[in-house]
């Protein structure tokens, strides 16, 4: 149980020990440690940076299909709207065409009425001529009526 | 149980056989080979596992021994940063060493007691003790150097003059300076003393105890080896750790500016 010189080796022992650890142990070791604390940390921020960022692109990505929606919205009512405007535009087309139309099918009408009649009254008079011709043949002399039957004549053309 | 020899000398032979260091030369000047040895080995077997973690340290995943390494520098670095709060290169690898080579010392403690010394006894050596912090010579070692560090970094912060002055004008003003003197030479001194019996104490008895449960019929042994040998595993962590974090306490104590 005496002290002696064990302490001092003993002593010198430890000293060795702990120069060892300080010099060859104890840097490398907590230097990793340290290291990889900070790789950790680095990894955790931007993993968290990561998802911050998905959460703006989908905030983003809301946006922009809401804005998409609101165009196709947009375009569908202006094409209708475009749409009817064309519908009224040409039943309105239609109906000064078929007034055009009916305007030139009367005018016709009245030409082709007009002609008739002019034919119609120019037999009419040419067998009222002959008519009278025939019966007057007998009584009236040519020459001698001649102003009577233009005069007629002339008369009829009027009417 | 006990080798024949001393089986005749009956339990007390027995006990103080197992309590015997294998020495040599004479007075003051004689050595512990077997506190020798064992410390020597077990430093070495600390510093080669430890070396060859710290050789195959990657900051990426690390294998099972360099987790295992880790966990404990990490420990001690908790410890140290916790306690004590200046700069030093030399402080933790310092707790570190102590922690390590004294738990691995009073490892030795859970070594059924007659198998080393049976070892030992076949290669010619009477006597064998193979746990060294059940050596006062080794606790002393520790203490001694931890108290050295005490004194040199008492100096080297406060000054010789600072230190001086603490010693002799605190705790109770310089009218009281030999008293001062007196109860701080004690409240030094008592560091390393309380430091190197407190382990000695604790590992002597618990390997005292071991040697007396060696010496029960053997159907009696296990039920009592075992439990003590348990309770032994936090014996002996448990007085690693007390020396680690008061060396460190006492260190930071003799950084500390009043």
């Amino acid at each position: 149980m005496s002290i002696n010189a064990t302490l001092i080796g003993q002593m010198i022992t430890f000293t060795l020990l702990v120069w060892f650890t300080m010099k060859y142990i104890w840097p490398p070791l907590i230097g990793a440690i340290e290291e990889r604390k900070a790789k950790i940390a680095e990894g955790l921020a931007a993993a968290e940076k990561g998802q911050h960022d998905m959460e703006l692109a989908a905030k983003k990505a809301a946006t922009v299909l809401r804005e998409a929606k609101q165009q196709s919205a947009d375009i569908i009512n202006l094409a209708q709207k475009r749409a009817n405007e064309i519908v009224e535009e040409s039943k309105g087309t239609a109906k000064v065409e078929g007034v055009r139309m009916i305007d030139a099918a009367k005018a016709q009408i009245e030409q082709e009425m007009q002609q008739a009649q002019e034919a119609m009254r120019k037999e009419v008079s040419a067998l009222a001529l002959k008519a009278a011709g025939q019966i007057l043949k007998q009584e009236i002399d040519k020459a001698k009526h001649k102003d009577l039957i233009s005069k007629v004549s002339e008369q009829l053309g009027q009417a | 149980m006990a080798t024949e020899a001393h089986a005749a000398e009956g339990a007390t032979g027995y006990i103080v056989h197992h309590l015997t260091p294998l020495s040599v030369g004479e007075g003051f000047w004689s050595l512990h080979l077997d506190t020798l040895f064992f410390s020597a080995v077990l430093g070495a077997l600390f510093v080669w596992f430890f070396k060859v973690a710290a050789e195959k340290a990657t900051i990426g995943v690390p294998s099972t021994s360099q987790a295992f390494v880790e966990m404990i520098i990490e420990f001690v670095d908790q410890q140290v940063k916790d306690t004590f709060h200046g700069r030093s290169e030399l402080i933790a690898p310092l707790a570190l060493t102590i922690f390590i080579w004294v738990f691995l010392w009073n490892f030795m403690d859970l070594f059924p007691v007659d198998i080393l010394p049976a070892v030992a006894g076949m290669m010619g050596m009477e006597y064998m003790r193979v746990v060294p912090s059940t050596d006062l010579n080794a606790t002393f070692a520790l203490s001694i150097s931890v108290f050295c560090l005490i004194i040199f970094y008492s100096i080297k912060i406060k000054g010789v003059v600072g230190f001086a002055k603490e010693l002799t004008c605190t705790p109770f003003g310089p009218w009281m300076m030999p008293f001062n003197l007196l109860l701080k030479l004690v409240e030094e001194i008592a560091k390393p003393i309380s430091l190197a019996l407190r382990l000695f104490g604790n590992l002597y008895a618990g390997e005292l105890i071991f040697i007396l449960i060696a010496l029960l019929p053997w159907y009696i042994q296990p039920l009592l080896g075992f439990p003590w040998a348990v309770f032994h595993i936090l014996i002996i962590t448990l007085q690693a750790f007390i020396f680690m974090v008061l060396t460190v306490v006492y260190l930071s104590m003799a950084h500390e500016d009043h």
